[in-house]
């Protein structure tokens, strides 16, 4: 091409001074800075090593972390180590089982190893307390008979096979049964019983949410987002306040206020009977609509904020470029201005999914039972039953399915792939 | 329906037409304009002159607060931009960065649901035109500037529009660049024989492209004509300063005498020169371009004739500028050839200069601002 675009491409490296290489000296340089670059950002990137990345690790290590039987039994285990699983295993391991047992006695150690049997058979329990109860054995007695007086399950395989199984210092269990996903007897991993099985269910209640309020999200907020950018910057500054109000309050307020407004004798309510658009209140909160209102409402400004900034580098002359080329006002918008959003759309979208795959306080206070989200489930493991390992692994199917959706947007709609983007 | 009849020649025609955004201001006081077809007419002016706006109003974007713009003799007061099939350039290209470059030419073409043969068809012809074949598939960011400038020019002709608007196209582009694209520009809408509006802010380029060029100042034409007679003839001071470098000389008109008349400067000297927009006994200022000063021989003899002192000489290669003091004016700038001046001229030497009366001009003394 004949423009002026480069016309200095071939400029002679200049005579080197002191004699040391040009590129080593520009290392020199370059490593100083650097350094200084390094330097700066050094107390975030450790608070975010020591309040971010190192406490989430360990969450999820606990997900599959299986220390009950390993930790507390493990001369037992020495002993079932050559155990071949067909026949009842050598006297050894019954003694072994025996000591420690006695040893676990008392301690909070005997509960968690009979909890954890439990979990491979239901009635396990029982046998290791009652077990526990009379122990220490004779040392005269050999251990196996005396085991198996105490209780005949002693005696069978399947005991032993469950406490080999239980035996490994990590357990797929809790990942699996975030998925509703068990382990069987013979170690196939098959569906949960039916009556068990609810953690998928919640997994795509929680996608389905999501997807609902980010699409809200993105129509109430497109309108907002392109009014703003169009408006002087005074007006614009003014309709910014109002988007950020409720920002700026807290979330609990904001949840209180909705309750306030939507319950069966709520504003909202009493004005539909008023207007006679209903006789009797109509059930606006526990439900999904409660949620979505309020949902939308706190998560909207996470979407006109994205599509705000990248709306106002919009320059208007594109809409008057393509209406010049004969294109009508509607289509204009359509085919020149709208894909020039898509950048805002995907940030936004992907903020306001992300964010609400890990809602918790407005479903829990606004929702009935089939409102709850992954997040609620997280909750009630960590803080009513104690559950941690279950609570870690609904995290990392959650951190998991975040991730997910990260990469796909990355991949379709992020800053890098966006073509045009590309090209500069 | 009289102004119709009389303009049937015009592409285009302003009658009567104001633009003001506030309600107090007049952009554009009482513009009357005729296009011809086929022509190249530039409005130039200084920003805020409102030449900006008469283009955004021909070209739909803005609406006449009073008046009415005819193109081919129909009201175009109320039709839409997309429907009036004028091509137009933009001043930052406003490509669509999120299309290639074909599919930027495509759109116009789609728009007007054009047969995919003939919309490739075109969009070959138009990317050879501007000499830029290769580069359908390219995005625009990884154009430069002076091809993405070709593309826009290639994007508003692609459609065949027979009127071209123009709004500083050339802005953005360095000087070589400018200069080349304002040639190329020029070939391509007299091949092409359509109607280009142009607006600029930079006289040279508009001396360089334009048929004819109406200057604006405060909303109003102030002149309008080729760029040879604005420059040598122009109406008032305010053209005579914006074209072109001029001097200027304060005095008053004593006599008329048709197309000459007598200026008493304030020093007290008699000059001899061509009326302008002045009547006997009025103030004026008169202008004269450098290159018309003429020095005088050995024997003094000229027409005019003043006494100066010489206060610096610039060499400029092809030309010397001599910056004199004259009629009690400390800037009087003179042009001379190389060839023509002696070089034995030192600051501080008194000269005698001659102006020409065939080439200066009594015009108006602009109100201070």
């Amino acid at each position: 091409m004949s423009t002026a675009v480069d016309t200095s491409a071939a400029v002679p490296l200049p005579a080197e001074g002191d004699g040391t290489p040009l590129k080593k000296r520009l290392r020199r340089a370059e490593r100083r800075r650097n350094l200084l670059f390094g330097a700066l950002i050094l107390p975030l990137a450790l608070v975010v090593l020591v309040a971010f990345i190192w406490p989430i690790g360990s969450l999820l290590t606990i997900g599959v972390d299986n220390p009950e039987i390993h930790d507390n039994l493990p001369r037992t285990l020495a002993a079932l180590e050559d155990w071949n699983g067909s026949a009842p295993p050598a006297e050894a391991a019954f003694r072994a089982l025996a000591d420690e047992l006695a040893a676990a006695k008392g301690s909070p150690a005997i509960a968690a190893i009979a909890k954890r049997l439990n979990r491979e058979n239901a009635g396990y329990r029982s046998l290791v307390m009652k077990t526990a109860r009379k122990l220490p054995l004779d040392a005269a007695v050999p251990a196996r008979e005396a085991l198996v007086a105490i209780d005949a399950q002693w005696g069978e395989l399947a005991t032993w096979q469950a406490i080999h199984r239980a035996g490994g210092a990590l357990t797929p269990f809790y990942l699996l049964a975030a998925i509703d996903r068990v382990i069987d007897a013979d170690g196939n991993i098959v569906a949960a019983p039916e009556d068990e099985r609810i953690y998928v269910d919640v997994l795509l209640r929680t996608f389905w949410m999501s997807l609902i309020v980010t699409v809200c999200c993105l129509t109430l907020g497109f309108s907002v987002a392109y009014l703003m950018a169009s408006l002087s910057t005074r007006h614009s500054n003014m309709l910014m306040i109002f988007v950020l109000l409720p920002f700026w309050t807290s979330v609990l307020v904001r949840v209180a206020a909705w309750i306030v407004l939507l319950q069966n004798e709520g504003l909202v309510n009493r004005l539909l009977m008023w207007l006679g658009l209903t006789d009797s209140p109509l059930q606006l909160l526990f439900n999904r609509f409660g949620v979505y209102v309020a949902m939308v409402h706190i998560l909207l400004p996470f979407m006109v904020l994205p599509l705000y900034s990248v709306m106002k580098g919009i320059s208007p002359v594109y809409m008057r470029a393509a209406l010049s080329l004969g294109c009508p006002p509607f289509r204009s918008f359509w085919k020149i201005y709208f894909p020039q959003t898509l950048p805002g759309i995907g940030a936004g979208g992907l903020l306001v999914f992300i964010m609400c795959m890990g809602y918790y306080i407005t479903p829990a206070l606004l929702g009935g039972p089939k409102e709850q989200m992954l997040s609620y489930f997280i909750a009630f493991y960590t803080n009513q039953t104690i559950n941690w390992g279950m609570a870690a692994a609904l995290s990392a199917v959650l951190l998991a399915a975040t991730l997910l959706l990260y990469m796909v947007y990355a991949r379709y709609l992020g800053p890098t792939r966006v073509k045009y983007m590309k090209a500069r | 329906m009289e102004a119709v009849h009389n303009n049937q020649a015009a592409h285009v025609s302003f009658r009567n037409v104001q633009k003001t955004y506030d309600g107090e201001t007049l952009i554009v006081r009482d513009l009357n304009l005729d296009i011809r077809r086929g022509e190249f007419l530039t409005l130039l002016g200084p920003s805020g002159s409102g030449k900006t706006t008469c283009l955004m109003m021909l070209a739909g974007f803005e609406t006449p607060t009073g008046g009415e713009i005819r193109l081919d003799g129909e009201v175009i007061n109320r039709v839409p931009p997309y429907r009036r099939n004028i091509g137009m350039v933009f001043q930052n290209y406003a490509l669509f960065p999120h299309m290639t470059v074909a599919d930027n030419l495509r759109f116009p073409l789609r728009v007007r649901k054009l047969a995919a043969n003939e919309v490739e068809a075109r969009v070959k012809t138009a990317l050879g035109m501007v000499q830029l074949e290769a580069f359908g598939n390219r995005y625009p960011q990884q154009l430069s500037g002076g091809q993405q400038q070709r593309i826009a020019l290639a994007r508003a002709l692609v459609f065949d529009p027979q009127l071209v608007l123009m709004d500083e196209p050339l802005g953005a582009l360095d000087k070589n660049l400018r200069e080349r694209m304002q040639l190329e520009i020029k070939h391509i809408q007299q091949n092409l024989g359509i109607t280009v509006v142009f607006v600029t802010h930079d006289q040279s380029e508009a001396l360089t492209m334009s048929d004819r060029i109406a200057v604006f100042n405060h909303g109003v034409i102030q002149q309008i004509d080729a760029p040879e007679t604005l420059y040598e003839l122009p109406a008032n001071s305010f053209v005579a300063d914006f074209i072109g470098e001029n001097n200027a000389l304060d005095g008053t008109v004593v006599a008329v005498a048709g197309e000459e008349c007598d200026v008493r400067l304030d020093c007290g000297t008699v000059l001899r020169a061509r009326t302008g927009n002045v009547g006997a006994g009025g103030r004026t200022r008169i202008a004269v371009r450098p290159e018309r000063v003429q020095l005088a021989g050995a024997d003094g003899a000229c027409a005019n004739p003043l006494d100066a002192t010489v206060r610096e000489l610039i060499y400029l290669g092809d030309q010397i500028r001599l910056r004199i003091e004259l009629a009690g004016k400390h800037e009087f700038t003179i042009k001379a050839p190389i060839s023509q001046l002696d070089r034995s001229l030192r600051p501080g030497d008194a000269i005698r200069v001659g102006l020409d009366p065939a080439h200066t001009r009594a015009l108006d003394v602009p109100a201070a601002h």
